[in-house]
């Protein structure tokens, strides 16, 4: 194993942090530190952690400028790129024909250019996808010379303005150049775990200085996917080939919040990206099942696969969780997926079959725990 | 005290065989969340999937080492799943079988030997 595996510039200090490494998205990826995916949960949750997500890929769209950058963009997604303001970063996600998804991303206006940050399966895909469908004056940059890390957690800014003061300034989504231990970084104020945090988009040469100028501060652990699928499900975040795919639309998977009004019928960009009748006349209509925040009522984990019935003896699927695990936090099992309309009022209790027998879980709000984001 | 390849441990305690995982199974599972327990009184056959311990990673079978009756279940891990990480040797047992065929422990391994197959 890890012979054909990409390493991330972290791969050294991982193992030297003690970490278990597997294989993910075609990069050999700590799963987990010798302190555990409980404590590295809880640990984000009350302090801060660090963690590598240099696999994702990070891409430079680069045109005339950037409202016609921008213009290009909106062809391929269904948001408001237009009108996102310099210094600004979005949620979004690239769609299809058939109104399904095919990677989301964040994407932020960096003044000339667009800057984004897409899924590290799908990052190959994406990249192709940009160069087939926009025109040749927009230059589509994979940048491989930099490393990312998010440091997510309430103590989070405490740890970056050590190194620069005016990190304090930065709210949920603005994006900046900042100096950290002498290297020029890309920061986000965002992340993927429900807390207030950064992601730090690093020059290669510097990466391993500024992971231990980070990880040296008393409150800073490594964290690795296994607490950091925990978090995010605990957020209500989705996870891409999991909680949405290319069966999955923006409706469905109740994400319509990220569809800003220009975007929608009656906009001042309305529609022209791909699978825009559907997206519309879904957003218009409704569609016949939601991704729903979903509480499983004994002590038994529900995971993703797992068939949900409306009662104990029903033999007709109405669902299915697309993500489910313990959640540090919460302090019970939690869960996500996808469940028919007419089901998914909170409250609503479904059954889901584990191990041959039915279990009580109730469709819940999500998140599982509150956001901390700094607005 | 004798050893399974699948890391339980067995001990005899007044004719009834305790059931266990081992320090390193605990350790290898990661944080425990939930456990499964057979009923009492259930007769189970040697490799039967009778327990089912779920971490915050994933869900994992206990095979029964042996053939016989299950005659406690320690009700305790299913309010306290996380004692199987704190003390696996010890107040974490998860079940007493009482063997209908003792010679069957004969197969499982010593300490030494165990100790040796998890290096």
């Amino acid at each position: 194993m890890g012979e054909d595996l990409n390493k991330t510039p972290f791969y050294d200090m991982h193992l030297i942090n003690g970490a278990k490494m597997v294989p993910f998205a075609g990069y050999d990826m700590p799963v987990q530190y010798p302190l555990g995916v409980m404590k590295e949960h809880q640990h984000t949750r009350t302090k801060a952690g660090l963690f590598d997500v240099s696999h994702m890929g990070q891409v430079i769209l680069r045109g005339a400028d950037y409202a016609s950058t921008a213009r290009a963009l909106e062809r391929l997604i269904p948001m408001d790129v237009q009108g996102l303001a310099e210094g600004r970063q979005r949620y979004g996600f690239f769609t299809n024909d058939a109104g399904g998804i095919l990677d989301d991303l964040m994407f932020a206006n960096r003044g000339d250019h667009i800057f984004m940050v897409v899924n590290a399966a799908c990052k190959t895909a994406d990249i192709a996808h940009l160069r087939a469908h926009l025109e040749p004056e927009i230059h589509v940059k994979e940048i491989t010379n930099r490393a990312l890390l998010a440091l997510q957690g309430p103590m989070a800014q405490a740890v970056l303005a050590e190194h620069y003061p005016p990190i304090v300034d930065m709210k949920f989504m603005d994006v900046d150049t900042i100096p950290i231990a002498g290297a020029e970084c890309w920061v986000s104020r965002s992340g993927y775990t429900g807390e207030d945090g950064f992601e730090i988009s690093i020059p290669q040469a510097a990466a391993e200085t500024v992971a231990a100028a980070l990880a040296d501060h008393a409150d800073v652990e490594w964290i690795g996917l296994g607490a950091r699928d925990s978090l995010r499900l605990e957020a209500g975040l989705c996870l891409y080939g999991h909680d949405i795919d290319t069966g999955t639309t923006p409706v469905e998977a109740a994400l319509t919040w990220a569809i800003q009004k220009s975007r929608r019928a009656g906009g001042s960009a309305a529609g022209g990206f791909p699978g825009d009748t559907i997206i519309l006349d879904q957003l218009a209509q409704g569609a016949s099942r939601k991704r729903v925040g979903l509480t499983p009522q004994t002590r038994a984990p529900m995971r993703e696969g797992v068939a949900l019935y409306a009662s104990e003896d029903s033999s007709t699927e109405i669902g299915t969780i697309t993500s489910g695990g313990f959640g540090p936090t919460v302090g019970t099992p939690v869960a996500m997926g996808y469940v028919d309309i007419e089901m998914t009022a909170t409250g609503t209790v479904l059954f889901g079959e584990v191990r041959g027998k039915r279990l009580p879980i109730q469709v819940s709000p999500l998140p599982h725990t509150p956001s901390n984001f700094k607005r | 005290m004798k050893f399974t390849e699948e890391h339980e441990w067995l001990r005899e305690e007044d004719g009834v065989i305790v059931v266990g995982i081992t320090e390193h199974a605990s350790t290898q599972l990661g944080d425990i969340v939930f456990i499964e327990l057979p009923e009492e009184g259930t007769t189970v056959s040697k490799d039967d999937e009778i327990v089912v311990i779920e971490s915050v990673k994933a869900a994992s079978d206990i095979l029964s080492p042996l053939d016989g009756e299950i005659v406690e279940v320690n009700e305790m891990l299913a309010d306290e799943p996380s004692k199987v990480n704190d003390d696996p040797m010890g107040d974490a047992w998860f079940f007493k079988i009482k063997p209908s065929d003792p010679s069957q422990m004969d197969e499982y391994m010593t300490e030494d030997a165990y100790n040796k197959l998890i290096g």
